[in-house]
């Protein structure tokens, strides 16, 4: 009769190893992830299809790498800054990874407080994330201003190959849009969360939930990082 | 059920009073599956006459003089895009996924029915933005379905314009829309089925939109980059697929980019898309035939297997539409192994559908007559598809009819002829009305018939060599005059059949209002959408009680129950139980000589 069939109509008896785990719940009725609510498994396809996406924008960056006939610019050029007469390659994009890892960790934070049912520190903690996440593409504006003085355009580039001011602008631009998705999700769901809305409802779920997404956007500029900043 | 719970439901159900947010901002997956389909229809309807345009240029050439060369590329990509994308897949998951999955895995709806509106809307502006590219200036794009760069951006191909950028835009759209929907067809099949619904419960029609959508949410972002890529090549002038490249006598300043990037991309989405729209016709066939046969689908398990086998293979096939294209023979091998592969699990599919008929009580009712088609339909083409899979026959065969007479025969005729089974079999469902059976029938004949009419000379003429996507074929030495003659017999077989579909299309308006009432069960067939309290359903599927499911979908002809089906929420019979307690004594059928068992019947 109930309409959301969030628990399972049998639980399973005994403990049982994983794989046998498994093997019941997929075999089972009603739902295949046990106990997991329809937003967050609809979450992990979600995120199953964006890896996908990014994972193409990837490819095609390397193939073309590989197809230009103009040599590659040096990243460790192109993106150091000069900073009290000391040039200091890469030091910009070390920031912005520490701080979007560490947003990472506070995010963890919320969503153990949310599972503890402590809704200040979970929606402030949520919060500092999303500040976190600001300063992030912050700081991606600011890299993106100071190539563009220097001419780096998407049909250009002086420091070598067109391509390469193509797919730094398209995957950077695509994964800030992300990241600026993100903060607007976290500050919307960290208001709701102060305000008491899952406490009465008794659920934090939602925070694991943003939480997925989040963490799935760091994981994401790791490899962001590693293929165009360091190699 | 007492006041309270009936109270409780009409609360929970939010049913809409008002006409608009009923019938059109609705969020009933049954009036969105219609909605779907009415817009899949509707856009097919223009791929259907640019069909004919096209027929009627090779069949009469030169007769018709508003068919310039431009329009005519114009019509093959329009043409083709349309029925891949905007018809075939639109009508298989927007439409029968969206009515089907609810109803046949026991939900009361999908698991978010605001999104699943969304989808609809983005879909409905996809189209118009296609729709819209008929209008600019230079008109749509002329580029083949493909859109393979340099080519299809650059100034001399049709629709240069404006045409190439709605044409990208649209499909990046339909993509947001698609994904909306398919995240929610996932999640209902996975998370919100009925009490008693396992996986292996479910219909194949579940199972192939199942997998179908899956793969659509992992091929789609393929599309989606390369369309992204695509559109900056354009646009702002990026070099992603543009290599230097020389233009009518000018340098351009593109540079760099790899062509070979865009195929790879395109098909690494366009094999899987040949399957997202296979898969569920080979789900949606295999209930059919069952029904109308009134016997279990052979091997269903490995109906279940062969379907997932088919769309992890698909993603390692793609390659297979690049043998001529340039990239390193070596790559040829191995795709060439794998799509040789593929047709095992395909094979399977075939050989238990054909042994579902045999022994079987086979009734010839129009669904069913649209299924047998659907087998030999998609035989032939399968058989071609070996020729093509081949590296060494696809290069003469390459870029010839044998190949549009290949994927018309495998991925559109078969699969259309299974959409139209399926309305015959589901829509006094959707109505609560048969729709009329002496159309039905000559509108299956000339279909048919009418397809083999059209493609199997076409056959023939990718013997001959004829080349494909060609404007006329005038003084082209190798080419025989009989060539002509065998042009103008395909034309005058293909604006029969098309008019054909016109006459279904008439059939549906007409039987919406004067078709004989349906009762809610007309095939007694045994999955659940047929059980509904309503029909049609009404909004929450059920009634006040979910269904609760004991069986699979195909217990039919099972000896000892009083009638030849019995349905997915028929409790389990006292003649069951006594089975399952004396298994030596097996099937009644191996006793001739008693009559009806005394166990047996409810």
């Amino acid at each position: 009769m109930a309409r959301n069939n969030h628990t399972p109509s049998e639980k399973t008896p005994a403990p049982i190893g994983r794989h046998e785990e498994l093997l019941t719940d997929w075999a089972s009725d009603r739902e295949a992830f046990k106990n997991v609510s329809w937003g967050k498994s609809m979450m992990w396809i979600f995120l199953l299809s964006d890896t996908f996406i990014f994972g193409t924008f990837l490819t095609g960056y390397m193939t073309v790498r590989m197809t230009t006939t103009v040599p590659w610019p040096n990243p460790s050029e192109v993106f150091a800054l000069t900073i009290g007469g000391v040039e200091l390659p890469l030091v910009l994009i070390a920031i912005m990874t520490f701080i979007l890892i560490s947003s990472s960790g506070t995010m963890a934070m919320a969503v153990n407080m949310g599972y503890r049912g402590d809704r200040k520190k979970a929606g402030i903690l949520m919060l500092v994330t999303a500040l976190f996440g600001l300063s992030f593409v912050s700081m991606q504006a600011f890299e993106w201003t100071k190539l563009i003085h220097e001419g780096v355009r998407p049909w250009e580039n002086p420091f070598g190959a067109h391509q390469f001011g193509a797919t730094f602008f398209m995957i950077t631009g695509f994964h800030g849009l992300h990241v600026s998705v993100g903060v607007i999700y976290l500050t919307v769901v960290a208001i709701k969360v102060l305000k008491g809305d899952y406490e009465r409802r008794g659920d934090y779920q939602i925070v694991e939930i943003t939480g997925l997404y989040w963490h799935f956007v760091d994981l994401v500029w790791v490899f962001i990082f590693a293929f165009f900043y360091l190699w | 059920m007492t006041d309270e719970t009936a109270k409780d439901y009409d609360a929970e159900m939010h049913e809409p009073t008002h006409f608009f947010t009923k019938y059109i901002w609705s969020q009933d997956h049954k009036v969105i599956a219609v909605q779907y389909s009415i817009t899949a229809m509707a856009i097919g309807l223009v791929a259907l006459v640019l069909s004919w345009l096209m027929r009627l240029q090779l069949g009469f050439p030169g007769v018709f003089d508003f068919i310039d060369q431009e329009a005519y590329y114009q019509y093959v990509t329009m043409h083709g895009m349309i029925m891949v994308i905007y018809l075939l897949t639109a009508f298989f998951l927007g439409g029968f996924g969206n009515y089907l999955i609810p109803l046949m895995v026991g939900a009361r709806d999908m698991v978010f029915p605001y999104l699943n509106m969304l989808s609809y809307w983005v879909y409905l502006l996809a189209v118009l933005v296609l729709v819209a590219s008929f209008f600019v200036t230079g008109g749509p794009t002329g580029a083949g379905w493909t859109l393979y760069p340099p080519q299809s951006i650059l100034p001399g191909t049709p629709g240069y314009d404006g045409g190439i950028i709605l044409m990208l835009v649209s499909l990046i759209i339909f993509i947001v829309a698609f994904t909306m929907g398919g995240l929610n067809y996932v999640t209902t099949i996975l998370q919100a089925r009925a009490r008693g619904m396992t996986l292996m419960r479910m219909p194949l029609s579940v199972w192939g939109i199942f997998v179908a959508t899956f793969m659509g949410l992992l091929a789609f972002p393929a599309l989606f980059v390369s369309g992204v890529m695509l559109l900056l090549d354009r646009v702002i002038g990026t070099s992603f697929f543009m290599p230097e490249i020389v233009s009518l006598g000018e340098p351009l300043a593109y540079g760099g980019g790899s062509p070979l990037l865009f195929q790879h991309l395109f098909w690494f989405f366009g094999h899987p898309e040949v399957y997202i729209v296979a898969l569920p016709a080979f789900g949606i066939v295999s209930d059919l035939l069952s029904v109308h046969a009134r016997k279990a689908i052979f091997g269903y398990r490995m109906m279940v297997w062969a379907l997932l086998a088919i769309g992890v293979l698909s993603f390692i096939v793609w390659a297979h539409h690049m043998y001529v294209s340039g990239m390193d023979p070596a790559f040829g091998y191995f795709f060439a192994v794998t799509t040789l592969i593929i047709a095992v699990p395909t094979a399977i599919k075939v050989y238990n559908w054909t042994l579902t008929l045999w022994k079987a009580d086979i009734h010839l009712t129009i669904p069913m007559m649209f299924a047998i088609a659907f087998i030999l339909t998609f035989v032939f083409g399968g058989l071609t598809g070996l020729f093509l899979g081949n590296v060494v026959v696809d290069v003469p065969l390459s870029d010839t009819y044998f190949v549009v007479a290949h994927f018309h025969m495998v991925m559109g005729v078969a699969p259309i002829l299974v959409v139209f089974g399926a309305i015959y079999h589901w829509y006094p469902k959707i109505t609560g009305r048969m729709l009329h059976e002496g159309m039905g029938k000559v509108h299956f004949w000339v279909t048919f018939l009418g397809t083999y009419a059209i493609y199997f000379p076409m056959h023939y003429l990718g013997f001959v060599g004829v080349p494909r996507r060609y404007y006329d074929y005038e003084d082209i030495e190798f080419i025989p005059d009989s060539v002509a003659d065998l042009n103008m017999a395909i034309t005058i077989a293909a604006l029969v059949v098309g008019a054909a579909q016109l006459m279904f299309i008439y059939n549906l308006v007409w039987s919406l209002i004067w078709g004989k009432k349906a009762d809610s069960n007309p095939w007694k067939a045994n999955s659940l959408e047929w059980q509904t309290p309503d029909t049609p359903p009404k909004h929450g599927n059920w009634g006040v009680e979910m269904p609760t499911v004991y069986r699979w979908a195909y217990d039919f002809s099972v000896p000892g129950a009083a009638e030849d089906y019995m349905p997915q929420n028929m409790p389990p019979q006292p003649f069951e139980a006594h089975r399952a307690a004396h298994p030596e004594e097996g099937p009644e059928e191996d006793k001739p000589g008693e009559d009806k068992p005394e166990e047996g019947g409810t």
